[in-house]
């Protein structure tokens, strides 16, 4: 058998859950979709001695639009936030990045929560909640608490959560009127990581940009904002101006590091590249009133 | 550590099966070493390769990406529930026909995708045949054949209906 030997809960309440992470932190691991976790096991790079699978946690298994925000619960598979029509008008941005998850069989088990739990610097969603604003909503057996999805991400594979912490819920903002998002990458294949990942939002008002969110996945430790850049948008009146000085804002902030990938100069001019056409696509569906076409 | 064990309840190709099983066994083991249904490859064991292709449910999923213990109470099916070999299901013959196999070893796993993804997307273009495929490693094919024959089996399968 390919996994270390561990103690296996399934528990099927939150506050059991909760009370296995309290008892047996930091050795236990959550289990959600496992399609992180299960290949660490195979391979013998990662050995808990305890794995907490939330896979019968019923409660979180909740998709809904409140208020001004979407909350996706830690139990939601990638599969169903992607076959579903309100997120598309709803948060059109999480809508577009999450096919670009792995593929359907991955999508099919994998969480939205887990991908931002495991908080790997070349995925998707942990750049999707960075450039959005999105909250994370973190619990241990005393209470709950928020975290900004910028202070949740730390480090490669790091996160705040603490070992006692179940990443509950996620929540994204609702698209506000007026924007256009846009999210592109390039991966070596379909479905791999992300050498570099954009995800683009404008507000735009009389063919101008005035608000400018751009967050990058694949350039960094972790999920990168660049306000820089997203000034350059917005201080230029013209579009073909704004996009000729946020691509040069891209190359000037953005310091991704080379691997067996791709280099460090390739990663950067892929960048730069990718703000210009994620910019121009999210103006364009700003102007067409947020529809993506 | 002892090695921690659990019964389970699986059904698998609608026959319902009790095994007590340890923790750790992946569900692509279980299937191919306790119920003998080695149908269901296994490749790279690390949810690249889509050699171990089942669905859960209904939906395709990897089989050494779940714990068996995970399944219980679930249903599971296999590729062997597609056809048989007098009688191939559609998109197996379709493979068959365009010589969308060579080695065999990916083919299980691509069949589940397929037939999955034909019953979604009935009229694929050949872009979105290629992006259903992207899960999948084929080192003898170069996968001409292997979207030929995805093309092919949805035209039968439309005019089946």
């Amino acid at each position: 058998m390919k996994p270390p030997v561990f103690q296996y809960h399934d528990p099927t309440s939150v506050e059991e859950a909760l009370e296995l992470l309290a008892d047996h932190a930091p050795e236990a691991k959550v289990l959600a979709g496992g399609q992180s976790l299960l290949p660490l096991l195979n391979l013998r790079l990662a050995r808990p001695s305890r794995l907490v699978d939330i896979n019968r946690l019923d409660a979180l298994d909740y998709l809904v639009e409140d208020g001004g925000w979407l909350r996706v619960g830690a139990r939601v598979r990638q599969r169903r936030v992607e076959r579903d029509a309100g997120v598309r008008r709803f948060v059109p941005l999480l809508a577009e990045a999450i096919r670009y998850v792995g593929h359907p069989q991955i999508r099919n088990r994998g969480t939205v929560c887990g991908s931002l739990a495991h908080a790997d610097p070349a995925a998707e969603l942990p750049a999707v909640a960075v450039a959005l604003g999105a909250l994370m909503v973190a619990r241990n057996r005393f209470g709950l608490r928020e975290i900004p999805a910028e202070e949740f991400f730390t480090g490669p594979l790091s996160s705040a959560l603490q070992p006692d912490e179940l990443l509950v819920e996620a929540r994204f903002p609702r698209s506000p009127t007026g924007w256009g998002w846009a999210f592109l990458e390039v991966s070596n294949r379909h479905g791999d990581y992300a050498l570099c990942a954009v995800a683009a939002g404008v507000r735009v008002e009389a063919d101008s940009v005035r608000e400018a969110r751009l967050a990058y996945a694949g350039v960094g430790p972790v999920p990168v904002r660049l306000r820089e850049a997203e000034l350059a948008l917005v201080q230029e009146e013209r579009l073909e101006e704004a996009l000729r000085a946020v691509a040069e804002e891209a190359r000037r902030g953005l310091h991704p590091e080379g691997d067996i990938h791709a280099s460090s100069a390739f990663r950067r001019h892929l960048a730069a590249v990718l703000t210009v056409r994620a910019a121009r696509l999210a103006w364009e569906r700003a102007r067409a009133g947020g529809h993506h076409a | 550590m002892r090695e921690p064990t659990r019964t389970v309840h699986l059904e698998v190709n609608g026959r319902p099966y009790t095994l007590t099983l340890p923790v750790r066994k992946t569900l692509a083991d279980v299937l191919r070493e306790d119920l003998h249904l080695t149908g269901t490859h296994v490749g790279c064991e690390q949810g690249v390769c889509g050699a171990c292709t089942v669905w859960l449910d209904g939906e395709p999923v990897r089989s050494c990406l779940l714990l068996a213990v995970q399944a219980d109470g679930h249903s599971v099916t296999t590729v062997e529930a597609l056809g048989t070999v007098e009688s191939l299901h559609p998109v197996q013959q379709a493979f068959w026909d365009n010589h969308g196999l060579q080695c065999g070893f990916c083919t299980p796993g691509i069949l589940m995708t397929v037939v999955a993804f034909l019953r979604e997307n009935p009229q694929p273009s050949r872009e979105e045949i290629r992006e259903a495929l992207a899960g999948h490693l084929c080192r003898c094919t170069g996968y001409h054949n292997i979207v030929r024959a995805v093309e092919d089996a949805a035209h039968r399968l439309v005019s089946r209906t």
